[in-house]
């Protein structure tokens, strides 16, 4: 195994440079101009001018190693700089956002408390309670749990954020006067009073979020405990003189955790990809408003960038999950 | 086959009491596999019940416009206008007769005057039509790489890295891209409205295969290294036998949990595009449309978003509840029980 | 009337200080704590040189001041100076070819250093840099030098007359940056000034405190503003993002926020969030006009890409002014108003509806006709000749795509728009492009709104200031996207009439000003009434709401939104 992940990490190398060369040519190709939110009383020789000067008017394989060379060596050198007080970077070009004038990457580390506290708290609630309710959903196939369960949780699946979102604002902020329907992003917490207030507005977003994520990995879950339930070793087990809790929550358990490991895995990189409509909704800001406003604004180099790390986190996620699997169930061999 | 093998054991059996020699004759004529899950099937109450609301849906949506005569694009014109728009549904007129609403559109009509019931109806036909077709085309997809992936170790790397560039692209990027590629050309192979058809399911197919791909190869790689694939190798079953016999219905269940999510995904997902202005023309419509288009007025006319809203859950749950029952009938292990 | 008051000599002069003190609201600085204000675009930067956006322009507004800027009514009004230079009082020159600034005495900036002719100077260099890309080039244009003549006196000078020299300094949108703050940011050097991009030092009523790109800045008030006891507030959150629905929501029904920015929603969405009780939507009017433009070329996929949509290939049907005047006729313009756009808009058959010098007022489109649209297009042998409901022109029928931006109003006119033009024989199709796509120059896209792959297309378009010279001048005869210019240009609907470009010439030479008037007029006309080339729909007014605490709001379309927040003050007592 361990042979296997250090293949798999050396390998990742090219196939993540390859990745990076599909977005770059893909945000190349796609329509879009930056100059799309500039009011039309601009004239178009000024809008040309404002083209140039960013760059636009270089041939593809220069603006790519150009990237490249930013990202991997430039980058790297102000993060050594801000932690050791170094002057490596100094004076050099940084990964520039189109929109703000300014380094991607300092927009990236402002965005990324908010993201990780409102979607990871979200996606950490929601595979808390999904896991057991699909468990115990699957113990008592066709109860009034496992329907009542189903229900809430095709309904909740099927209702997309851009209408739930809205829905809760409607009870909760605007009839009832609750919570926030905006999120402060500016609110430090250091007392009681900001901490609840930090509670408060957050209640909603995590709320619309963990509904989708306990729907989804409640239903996996679900599945594939009913799958392994009925196979002979679980009635070996009992037959053993095992307790019904050692059963089900070892044995069943652990042989129906790979497609779970697998959505849970897929759905880390997630967490920081943020929540687009979600993140919209309640005006969090994170990452994920972050995309898509610099995808609305054709801001390639902040696109590039967030899609790159995005792509790193699904590359190691996904060798998380294959690492996993291998503990899991030992049988399973990769070489 | 429960039934079919008990009767043939006790014809056996009572053929070896009276006269040993006599060929065992099966009393009862043998019957199919899918016979089988079928009446398994049909004694699932969950799913029974599912397929019969999804019955009720489809027949709803496309029959129904022939009985109900209103052209869901109609905009009423000149003093009709004001008289005709936000009408609320005519139940209402049951406990408030002050209520603007007329048993000539039961269900009220948009801020423009068009009949909802005739919009539903429409925007069924699409929905329905785009979930199911994005969705058998993602699980094909999914399906297809996830055990070729997980049973060839040769094409494991190659299509596992595959399936990580298509989880990293960015999504709306890609759209604009393929709609630039295709729309032209598939105009003109499919006319307008199959051209679009097509396109938004190709988009949404190949945009979420991923999930599935990489649960079914999370299961087939435990799955062969089993007893039973071990016995089926050993007495030489050739690999695509062993995969269509043995392999996948033991995949089966997180096939269809990714089924159910799946068509729920598609219907959001082709609203989503059309907003973009990759979808359907504007005035074309669909049930995530009419669910966006309700967000705005969701306090002064909250039916326009529920009715579209309850008709996608029920969709998903009927398809849910059908893919229980379908995973049950055709678990050997259960079946009979 | 705006150029010719002053041009004529009328003095505007301290008119606009003072007001609140008048309503007995004055007090010290900072007394009223914090003002919060939501924009559903959120401000990338806070240097309108160097972003085009409107959120960008208006949040920066806080901080920089223009000399001179227009008021609610599109009047100029002295800001940093004492009075608008004009002819009359010798600020312009007789053959207008320079204008002299003079900037108020005792001006300082938020750093306490003094406001100097050498940062008007400077500021002009800053935008005039050839590797730039200054977003508000076109303000500068036609500038040959600006002198600082002495501390506090600044001259520019234009290379030919110029009738309107209130371009440069002028408006929300060329504001005076601090010499000493960007001297290292010329040109190619632009971006790398992230700090005083994102934290410009200004004369304006507030500073900025924190700045987070697309998301949220705070200010605070400026201690060393001019104005005595202003501004009132001592804070200033400014959050951005989400959409126009959530905003309104967050000042008209929840009250978390005290003003919310173009509120572009349906009237009757308005008016149920304004019947929640905390706050008001106010409207104003500018020049931004709905129409739909005519194609007169022909944008049929058939044809090569070299001709497709160009001036070769003329339109099938719709080069032919009756099927436009009765595509025209056809729409009822009340109505439109009525479902889009309530107290916010007002048919129009203009181009330029305001202001009253340039506008023709014409009215006759408002009555929908579709009799009379049917009977002129029989009349003009253009019928159904094969049984489908569908006219054709010389056997070609009368099938339209009809494209627009991706918006809930707009597309609610397509279906109306559709309705009505059925009910006279012509069949359309309708397509929604997303803006990001639509607004974009992308010449490898085919949904833009230059390129028009479509018979006609619905938008809405404006001028800045009060003068619409280089906003009339789009319609040049060659000024048309085309393939050789990369599809950029202004000319959309491709309209060529030598008459016309002798006008536009006669424009940019015309001083006096019932003259222009008269000719824009007419060009006006010429593209409308005339012709129906633009098919003017609406007049859109600015929808923007407040709280119903927060007073000295006055919303002016002519310039930034927040040019008065310095005046803003909390109602006590409600």
């Amino acid at each position: 195994m361990l042979t296997y992940t250090i293949r798999r990490l050396v390998l990742a190398i090219p196939t993540l440079m390859f990745i990076s060369l599909v977005i770059f040519l893909l945000l190349e190709l796609a329509p879009g101009d930056p100059m799309a939110q500039v009011p039309l009383t601009v004239p178009p020789e000024v809008k040309e001018r404002m083209r140039e000067a960013l760059g636009l008017g270089e041939p593809l394989h220069v603006r790519f190693v150009k990237w490249l060379y930013q990202f991997f060596v430039i980058e790297p050198a102000v993060f050594i700089d801000t932690m050791f007080g170094t002057d490596w970077a100094e004076g050099q070009q940084r990964v520039i956002s189109w929109q703000t004038r300014s380094p991607v990457m300092e927009i990236v580390v402002q965005r990324l408390p908010q993201t990780l506290t409102v979607v990871g708290l979200a996606y950490l609630v929601g595979v808390l309670i999904a896991l057991p309710i699909g468990i115990y959903s699957a113990y008592k196939q066709y109860s009034v749990f496992d329907q009542a369960g189903t229900f809430i949780s095709m309904v909740g699946f099927s209702v997309p954020p851009f209408f739930s979102g809205v829905l809760v604002i409607v009870i909760f902020s605007v009839q009832l006067g609750w919570l926030p329907s905006i999120y402060d992003t500016t609110l430090t917490v250091n007392s009681w009073e900001t901490f609840w207030q930090q509670v408060r507005q957050m209640v909603m977003p995590v709320m619309v979020l963990a509904l989708q994520t306990t729907a989804q990995i409640s239903r996996f879950m679900r599945a594939s405990m009913l799958d392994n339930l009925n196979q002979d070793y679980v009635r070996t087990a009992r037959a053993k003189g095992l307790s019904e809790a050692t059963v089900v929550l070892i044995h069943v358990l652990r042989n129906s955790m790979i497609p779970v490991i697998t959505v849970i895995a897929l759905g880390v990189p997630a967490i920081f990809g943020g929540a687009i409509i979600t993140e919209q909704v309640f005006k969090v800001n994170g990452i994920g408003q972050l995309l898509i406003t610099a995808i609305e604004a054709n801001d390639l180099p902040m696109v590039h960038t967030l899609t790159f790390i995005f792509a790193v986190l699904i590359v190691t996620f996904n060798l998380i999950a294959d690492v996993l699997y291998g503990v899991l169930d030992p049988r399973i061999r990769y070489d | 086959m429960t039934e079919g093998n008990e009767s043939r054991v006790t014809a056996v059996t009572s053929a070896m009491v009276t006269e040993p020699l006599t060929d065992p004759v099966p009393s009862a004529p043998p019957r199919s596999q899918w016979v089988d899950v079928w009446a398994q099937f049909r004694h699932h109450r969950g799913a029974f019940a599912g397929l019969i609301v999804f019955m009720t849906i489809i027949l709803g949506v496309f029959l129904g416009p022939l009985l109900y005569a209103q052209d869901a694009q109609y905009v009423p014109t000149g003093r009709d206008f004001l008289r005709l728009k936000d009408m609320r549904p005519a139940y209402m007129l049951l406990w408030d007769s002050g209520v603007k609403a007329e048993w000539a559109h039961p269900l009220g009509t948009d801020n423009i005057g068009r009949d909802t019931l005739a919009r539903l109806m429409q925007g069924g036909q699409v929905s329905i039509t785009v979930g199911l077709a994005a969705m058998l085309l993602s699980l094909f997809l999914g399906t297809l790489i996830g055990t070729m992936a997980g049973y060839f170790r040769k094409l494991d790397g190659p299509l596992m890295r595959l399936t990580d560039l298509f989880l990293a692209l960015p999504l709306l990027p890609l759209l604009l891209v393929t709609v630039l590629l295709f729309r032209e050309p598939l105009k003109q192979a499919f006319g307008p409205e199959g051209g679009i058809f097509v396109l938004i399911v190709f988009i949404v197919g190949v945009t979420s295969w991923m999930q599935t791909a990489r649960i079914v190869r999370g299961d087939v790689l435990a799955l062969k290294e089993r007893e039973f694939v071990l016995a089926a190798q050993s007495i030489g079953t050739r690999s695509g036998k062993m995969v269509i016999r043995h392999i996948l219905p033991n995949v089966l269940s997180p096939i269809m949990v990714s089924a159910t999510l799946g068509i729920a995904t598609a219907i959001i997902t082709e609203s989503a595009l059309s907003f973009l202005g990759f979808g359907f023309p504007p005035d074309f419509p669909t049930w995530g449309r009419l669910l966006n288009d309700a967000v705005d007025r969701m306090t002064l006319f909250p039916e326009r978003a529920i009715f579209p809203g309850v008709l996608i859950s029920l969709t998903v749950l009927s398809v849910n509840y059908m893919g229980d029952g379908l995973r049950d009938a055709l678990d050997p292990r259960i079946r009979g029980r | 009337m705006t150029l010719r008051t002053l041009l004529l000599g009328a003095t505007a002069t301290f008119a606009l200080a003072g007001t609140a003190f008048a309503e007995g609201h004055e007090g010290e600085r900072g007394r009223d704590g914090n003002v919060s204000i939501i924009y559903w675009q959120a401000p990338s930067i806070l240097n309108p040189f160097l972003s085009g956006g409107t959120k960008d322009i208006e949040s920066s507004s806080l901080v920089l001041e223009p000399l001179a800027r227009y008021d609610e009514a599109g009047n100029l009004v002295p800001w940093l100076v004492d009075e608008v230079p004009t002819v009359a009082n010798g600020g312009v020159s007789e053959d207008l070819t320079t204008i002299t600034w003079k900037i108020s005495e005792g001006l300082v900036w938020s750093d306490g250093t003094p406001l100097t002719s050498a940062d008007v100077k400077f500021t002009a260099e800053y935008c005039m840099h050839p590797e730039g890309g200054c977003a508000q080039g076109a303000f500068f244009d036609g500038v040959e030098t600006v002198e600082a003549v002495d501390d506090l006196t600044v001259k520019v000078t234009f290379n030919q007359p110029k009738p309107n020299p209130y371009g440069p300094f002028v408006g929300g949108q060329s504001p005076i940056l601090q010499a000493a703050q960007f001297s290292d940011c010329l040109g190619a050097r632009a971006p790398e000034c992230t700090e005083a991009n994102f934290n410009p030092i200004g004369t304006g009523p507030f500073k900025v405190v924190e700045f987070k790109p697309n998301d949220v800045i705070t200010f605070e008030a400026n201690e060393n503003f001019r104005e005595e006891g202003k501004p009132a507030f001592q804070t200033v959150t400014f959050k951005g993002g989400g959409d126009a629905a959530a905003a309104g929501r967050s000042v008209l029904e929840t009250g978390e926020f005290d003003y919310a920015w173009n509120l572009q929603l349906a009237p009757d969405v308005i008016a149920s969030m304004e019947a929640a009780g905390k706050g008001v939507a106010i409207a104003g009017f500018g020049p931004l006009v709905e129409r739909i433009e005519m194609n007169l070329t022909n944008p049929s996929p058939d044809l090569p890409p070299e001709t497709r949509a160009t001036v070769a290939e003329p339109h099938p049907f719709l080069s032919d002014p009756v099927v436009r005047e009765a595509l025209s006729m056809a729409i009822d313009r009340e109505l439109l108003v009525e479902v889009g756009y309530g107290k916010a808009g007002k048919p129009t058959c203009d181009l330029v509806p305001v202001p009253d010098n340039y506008a023709a007022q014409n009215t006759g489109c408002f009555a929908q006709d579709i009799a009379g649209a049917s009977a002129m297009l029989d009349e003009a042998g253009i019928v159904d000749t094969d049984g489908d409901g569908i006219r054709e022109k010389d056997g070609v029928p009368l099938e339209i795509l009809y494209q627009t931006s991706t918006n809930a109003v707009r597309q609610d006119f397509q279906a109306l728009i559709k309705q009505w033009w059925s009910e006279i024989g012509v069949e359309t199709e309708l397509r929604n492009v997303s803006g990001s796509v639509f607004f974009g120059g992308d010449p490898g896209s085919p949904d833009t709104f230059q390129k028009f792959y479509a018979d006609v297309e619905m938008y809405a378009n404006t001028f800045n200031g009060t003068d619409p010279q280089q906003y009339l001048a789009q319609y040049r005869c060659g000024n048309e996207p085309k393939p050789s210019s990369q599809w950029q240009g202004e000319n959309i609907n491709r309209f060529c009439e030598e008459e016309y470009d002798a006008l536009i010439d006669e424009l940019a030479r015309t001083g006096d000003i019932e003259k222009r008037g008269e000719i824009a007029k007419k060009m006006n006309n010429m593209l409308t009434v005339d012709s129906w080339t633009i098919v003017p729909l609406v007049h859109r007014g600015r929808v923007s709401a407040h709280s119903l605490d927060l007073g000295g709001v006055v919303l002016n379309t002519w310039d930034s939104e927040l040019w008065n927040v310095a005046d803003w003050y909390r109602k006590k007592g409600s």
